[in-house]
């Protein structure tokens, strides 16, 4: 890096800029993580109290106990992260190519909804999917559902809450991404004689990939990690695993198996961030 | 389709096209509508209620219409106060994740360092866990430090969460940043305060005001990380969680969409005055 900025003291002023903001992120976001995995070797009673005897058997419990509903924590958010991908995609060219001076205020439209409070936004839907609303009268009446069927406490309800909830995680990038691409790139495959659907799928779907690795991550990993649509639009045949560490955290106060929980939750998550990363480049996750 | 037949199709290539293409233009378009319309169906569904009369505990159905929700917006016990706590946790909880964001930043875009990657990769790491972790592994060393649960530990959790979106934003605009604008003043005779003043703060003020917006959101709207580590206090999002489970007054709709129309009031005057400047130049 050629003259540094405050070149006299180039050799400590990084780490002076740095220091703060680090203390901050050491002290209140990686050493908290040691203090789980602590927390979750731990056993006793909320009574006696807790005790640290590397307790191995709550990651096992966690699995055995647990399994269906890590499974379909998976399952909801990886459903939600496609469906927010196909449903946005098309939105997110439309902008890109055909926005013109409308852009900006297209895009306003995107992430205006979302300074209605997360919550609210949820009960919002509760609204519209519950037994009398709307929508249960229109599926009723196209024979979708039989009569007295429900969409509210099903899974397809959390799956479209979550889908709602994240979508601009997956528009946004996924806009930059095909903002960026250099049109001439595409008249240039059209006058190879390229169709427009293989021009599409050849030149301008590989090159938006950078907004999909993006947009799915930023997705999936808030996703997986919910409980207030499995909360609130479902029932507890439909809970995520974060239904159940927030309720053994915050109600039970189990927090040895809690924390293993989450800390399993985050490893497979931080795993498959990884396995991306190495298929994407680093340089291009963390910016 | 085989050689021959695109030479018989030749003539008649043109219009077919344009056809198609008219007919692709107007799926997309339509999609588009219909996609705004979902976005946008529940906000109207909140805005509609918060007008609404209900006459039980819920705001579920339509009663008839009333302005007296919007009229009496605190006086449902604890929402005000709990409006405040959060606005308060956010203002300054933005302020100071942008000021450490902004500094990282710098070090980050401007110096090659030893452990620049490790830094990197901290910096990222908080985005790419789930907030139920983050809010889990605080309580955790809360817990062993019996630290008392409150305004201090939401307010930490928060400048936590947010400093890395800081961070993120910065960068981006500093990375295209011309440096001899720098040196030049440098070469004047300016030392390195008065070249960071005069200088590099103005040509960054317009992304240190976006981390700033960025964070403010992300705090007011917080409820996971908050909800665990908030002991008994109440921030707006905590008292809607509440509610939903024993009645949902109006107002909790009235807040809502006042929070909403003041954001995009705000979204949209940057806009006009983009497309302005735009013009303009």
């Amino acid at each position: 890096m050629g003259l540094g900025f405050f070149h006299r003291h180039r050799g400590s002023t990084p780490y002076l800029l740095l220091a703060p903001g680090m203390l901050w992120l050491g002290i209140f976001f990686l050493v908290p993580l040691g203090f789980l995995i602590y927390q979750s070797l731990q056993s006793g009673s909320i009574d006696f109290g807790y005790h640290f005897n590397w307790h191995w058997g709550n990651y096992w419990d966690a699995i055995k106990g647990y399994r269906g509903e890590f499974e379909r924590s998976f399952e909801y958010a990886g459903l939600a992260t496609l469906i927010a991908l196909v449903v946005s995609y098309p939105v997110a060219y439309w902008i890109a190519f055909r926005g013109g001076r409308w852009k900006n205020l297209l895009l306003l439209f995107i992430v205006a909804p979302f300074f209605v409070t997360y919550l609210i936004r949820t009960l919002a839907w509760e609204t519209i999917l519950s037994d009398h609303g709307l929508v249960v009268r229109l599926l009723t009446d196209i024979h979708l559902i039989s009569p007295g069927g429900r969409v509210l406490a099903t899974g397809t309800a959390v799956v479209a809450g979550i889908t709602y909830n994240f979508l601009p995680f997956m528009a946004l990038p996924l806009y930059v991404s095909l903002e960026q691409i250099d049109q001439t790139l595409i008249e240039a495959a059209e006058d190879l004689y390229a169709s427009k659907w293989r021009a599409f799928l050849r030149v301008t779907f590989p090159l938006s990939l950078p907004g999909v690795v993006a947009g799915t991550l930023l997705t999936f990993i808030p996703a997986a990690g919910d409980f207030i649509n499995a909360q609130l639009l479902g029932s507890p045949t439909s809970h995520m695993i974060g239904n159940v560490i927030n309720s053994k955290f915050n109600e039970l106060i189990d927090y040895p198996a809690a924390a293993a929980m989450s800390f399993i939750l985050m490893a497979i998550i931080l795993a498959m961030v990884l396995g991306y990363a190495r298929a994407v480049g680093t340089e291009k996750l963390t910016g | 389709m085989t050689s021959v037949a695109v030479g018989l199709r030749q003539p008649r290539r043109r219009p077919l096209a344009a056809t198609l293409a008219f007919a692709r233009h107007h799926v997309l378009t339509v999609f588009s509508v219909l996609f705004f319309a979902y976005l946008l169906l529940p906000i109207a569904v909140v805005a509609v209620f918060s007008f609404n009369h209900p006459t039980g505990r819920f705001n579920f159905v339509w009663k008839g219409f009333t302005w007296s929700n919007w009229a009496n917006w605190n006086a449902i016990p604890g929402i005000q106060s709990a409006v405040e706590l959060s606005l308060e946790i956010a203002l300054i909880a933005s302020v100071l994740a942008t000021g450490l964001g902004t500094l990282m930043a710098l070090a980050l875009v401007r110096y090659g360092f030893r452990g620049r990657g490790t830094t990197n990769f901290i910096v990222f790491l908080p985005l790419s866990t789930p907030e139920i972790v983050l809010g889990a592994s605080l309580l955790t060393l809360f817990l062993n430090f019996s630290t008392p649960l409150g305004f201090w530990t939401i307010l930490i959790a928060h400048v936590m969460f947010c400093v890395s979106f800081a961070v993120v934003t910065v960068k981006a605009r500093l990375v295209g940043f011309d440096r001899h604008l720098e040196e030049a003043a440098m070469d004047l005779g300016a030392n390195e305060w008065i070249t960071f003043k005069k200088i590099t703060l103005p040509l960054i003020a317009p992304a240190i005001l976006a981390a700033l917006l960025l964070c403010f959101a992300i705090s007011v709207d917080d409820f996971v990380v908050t909800y665990f580590v908030a002991g008994s206090r109440v921030t707006f999002p905590i008292f809607v969680w509440g509610a939903a489970r024993v009645a949902t007054p109006p107002q909790i709709n009235v807040i809502g969409i006042a929070f909403f129309v003041i954001a995009v009031t705000a979204m949209l005057g940057n806009v006009f005055l983009q497309n302005r400047r735009a013009k303009a130049a």
